[in-house]
């Protein structure tokens, strides 16, 4: 592989449905869902248009040389609160950039790293985070290679935000992008969905009652690897982070031109997500992971890549829960439990503010 | 998981369907009352499962939806008052006003804030005593309890800095209003579980009698809805229409007594008007005079509304079971969640929205040319 190749638009026939910009700011255009895409597709490509950005995925995929591709992408990260079961902010912000770049079939080299903090701000805090984010980064082998530190006047933010970027050469050989999804291919999940959006909102103590369950983030680098070095038949990958699973099968089934469907029974929760969603009416489709990825791989290869992820830390529950197919166009189905189908739909607006 | 799973069995939902196909021998429109099982029944796509016969028509069972426009303009005007905190069930924020909605006045700086209990706005009101509280105190038989409750606590602590915006509704009187259109079309209902579980069933008692239709409490999970639809069916068939209840697990027929005091205490019924529907008599719940200082209408003299509805929107119809959403020429195109012209498109009991977000062919043929 030495081109970029022409992406697909996500506009057209694939997708009916007009997204609406808005003339204020919500807390929905950060939910990851159709709120957000109306603000990229409405505000930012017009502006910044280059075919890299319009295929839409969570890194830009460019060629240095012939024989050389990145994967290059950037992260903020807002989460509240900055100590969560399983994880913090520091974590969050090198694994949530790592995965970017994973996702495009990369080996993420180096990173940076960006803090905007607060007035006020305990040190201790700040270097709990900073050690957070080297043992993360030593996990997944990056290096940070270069930071920068602003400080805002109290009020004027919470805490600590943190930006990261990330860099990661592109496998020789490999072409993983959301638009590379075929009918036939099978839908793998990494693991059981939404603990992080959950276990971030039992922090806040928003949930009113207590579930023992902690954030799943964690750098998917080394799975990505293994996956790929057992099948050359994985097309898409994607971390199903804000939006959650549902959104991100959207976004691929848009992309990619194509239908996803989904067997509901084979989508593993924990009963702790299970129980929160259910009292809070969440579907835990549409909660938000950290740990997770879905990868649309050839029929003939499902199984050893299957097998590859399964021998992995991350991705030990890893299971089939579906498949690519023509029809509908852009649309994501599910077979229920009861065996009638219905529509999974992207996120719309906001679930959770905050949650990475 | 336990007490979820035993309601979702295929098994179970295929013997149920096979019981209901058995029985049917004619055509049967039958109306769910309660938005949250609309929502079940698309999300599990029970219609396509069902035989042709029966056909299941959306009731006025949202709360978010029948909340009328002049009651979400007084909201949107209290939310922006600089010391007020706003504090609503999160469907809310959303719900197109005149003008806007309570996101946007979030946004604008109200502080607007989700909250999943009013108990939860009765803390805020004690953590800010510099603020004043307002709780938006909407829904049917079923949050009420709740919501008087929070007024009670609030007059218990002495607080002076909570108020509601009340627009509570019941549900007997909006079944007599649609038993009375011209145009109805429903043959039977399926009486809202959670609703029963605070009033109980003996209200709709005269209107089984008055109407000959079979009401069935019915719960929410898909074995529930199947199994209400199966014993209205029945009844239907046989001539019969009888009070029954399919949701004994969690309904008795005098309902929570101490709930019902607990509302007694605090509400009084009322005229009120539905939102799309119009006014229908003593079917809403106001604040008796005792509890006045609570009232947030009186408190913040709210004056200039000038409700403006969408001329597009067709929620009535939909709200009355005479259209559904598919109907609707803005369905899908100038009507989504996220630009919705009614507020059945916004919460997650809407007819509008249950269709767009799990529906099959329906956004299919409501896409653009």
């Amino acid at each position: 592989m030495s081109q970029v190749k022409e992406p697909v638009t996500f506009e057209g026939a694939v997708c009916p449905v007009p997204v609406h910009l808005g003339d204020t700011i919500v807390l929905g255009h950060g939910s990851g869902g159709r709120l957000m895409r109306g603000l990229i597709e409405g505000l930012f490509l017009p502006e910044l248009d280059n075919p890299v950005l319009r295929a839409g995925n969570d890194a830009g995929r460019v060629a240095v040389r012939d024989d050389v591709l990145l994967a290059i992408s950037t992260d903020s990260h807002v989460v509240w609160p900055l100590f969560f079961p399983g994880g913090d902010i520091g974590r969050l912000a090198v694994c949530g950039t790592v995965n970017d770049v994973a996702m495009l079939g990369a080996e993420p080299l180096y990173l940076t790293a960006s803090f905007i903090l607060e007035e006020g701000l305990d040190t201790g805090v700040l270097h709990r985070v900073v050690q957070s984010m080297k043992r993360a980064a030593v996990e997944a082998g990056v290096e940070i290679i270069a930071g920068d530190t602003k400080v805002v006047e109290k009020g004027k933010a919470d805490g600590l935000y943190i930006t990261t970027a990330g860099v990661g050469r592109i496998y020789p050989g490999v072409d993983i992008g959301g638009h590379r999804a075929q009918p036939g291919d099978l839908m793998l999940l990494s693991g059981p969905i939404g603990d992080h959006g959950i276990a971030v909102l039992g922090a806040r103590g928003e949930l009113g009652f207590e579930a023992k369950l902690e954030s799943d983030v964690a750098p998917l680098n080394h799975l990505v690897r293994a996956m790929l070095e057992a099948s050359p038949g994985v097309h898409v990958l994607r971390d199903p982070t804000r939006g959650g699973v549902a959104t991100a099968l959207n976004e691929i089934a848009r992309a990619s031109g194509v239908g996803i469907v989904l067997e509901e029974r084979a989508i593993p929760v924990r009963p702790a997500v299970q129980a929160a969603c259910e009292m809070l009416g969440f579907d835990p489709l549409f909660v938000a992971n950290e740990g997770k990825l879905l990868a649309a791989v050839a029929p003939e290869h499902a199984k050893a890549t299957l097998e590859a992820m399964r021998a992995q830390p991350y991705g030990g529950n890893a299971v089939i829960i579906g498949e690519v197919t023509a029809e509908p166009l852009g649309r994501v189905l599910m077979k229920t439990v009861i065996g009638s189908h219905r529509v999974v739909d992207e996120l719309s607006g906001e679930l959770l503010p905050r949650i990475c | 998981m336990r007490f979820v799973d035993e309601f979702r069995d295929p098994d179970l939902a295929r013997a149920t369907l096979a019981e209901i196909r058995k029985t049917v021998t004619r055509p049967w429109v039958l109306m769910e009352i309660c938005g949250g099982q609309t929502h079940s029944i698309m999300r599990y796509g029970l219609e396509q499962l069902l035989p042709r016969e029966v056909e299941l028509v959306h009731g006025p069972g949202c709360p978010v939806c029948v909340t009328p426009l002049e009651q979400i303009d007084k909201a949107l005007e209290i939310a922006s008052r600089p010391e007020v905190i706003f504090a609503s069930y999160g469907d809310m924020l959303r719900v197109p006003g005149s003008g806007m909605d309570l996101f946007s006045v979030r946004a604008a700086g109200g502080d607007v804030r989700v909250v999943y209990s009013p108990l939860d706005a009765v803390r805020l009101a004690q953590q800010h005593t510099d603020r004043e509280v307002v709780f938006f105190a909407i829904g049917f038989e079923t949050t009420a309890p709740a919501n008087a409750m929070a007024v009670e606590h609030a007059k218990e602590l002495g607080l002076e800095n909570f108020s509601v915006l009340v627009s509570h509704a019941r549900v007997p009187p909006a079944m007599h209003a649609i038993l009375r259109s011209p145009d109805c079309r429903v043959q039977g209902f399926l009486a809202a579980g959670h609703v029963c579980a605070v009033m109980g069933y003996w209200e709709y008692r005269p209107v089984a009698e008055q109407y000959h239709v079979p009401i069935v409490v019915t719960g929410f999970e898909p074995i529930d809805i199947l199994q209400g639809i199966l014993m209205a069916v029945r009844q239907l068939e046989g001539g019969r229409a009888e009070v029954e209840n399919a949701y004994p697990r969690a309904v008795v027929e005098g309902g929570n007594e101490p709930a019902q005091e607990m509302i007694d205490r605090v509400f009084m019924v009322c005229d009120r008007k539905w939102r799309g529907i119009g006014n229908i008599p003593s079917s809403g719940w106001c604040l008796r005079p005792e509890y006045a200082r609570y009232d947030a209408e009186l408190r913040f003299a709210v004056s200039g509304i000038a409700p403006q509805e969408s001329e597009l929107c067709l929620s009535g119809a939909i709200l009355q079971g005479l259209k559904k959403p598919p109907d609707c020429p803005a369905f899908g195109r100038e009507c989504t969640p996220e630009a919705p012209q009614g507020a059945t498109m916004v919460s997650s009991e809407g007819a509008c929205a249950a269709y767009y977000r799990y529906g099959l062919s329906e956004r299919a043929t409501a896409s653009p040319q």
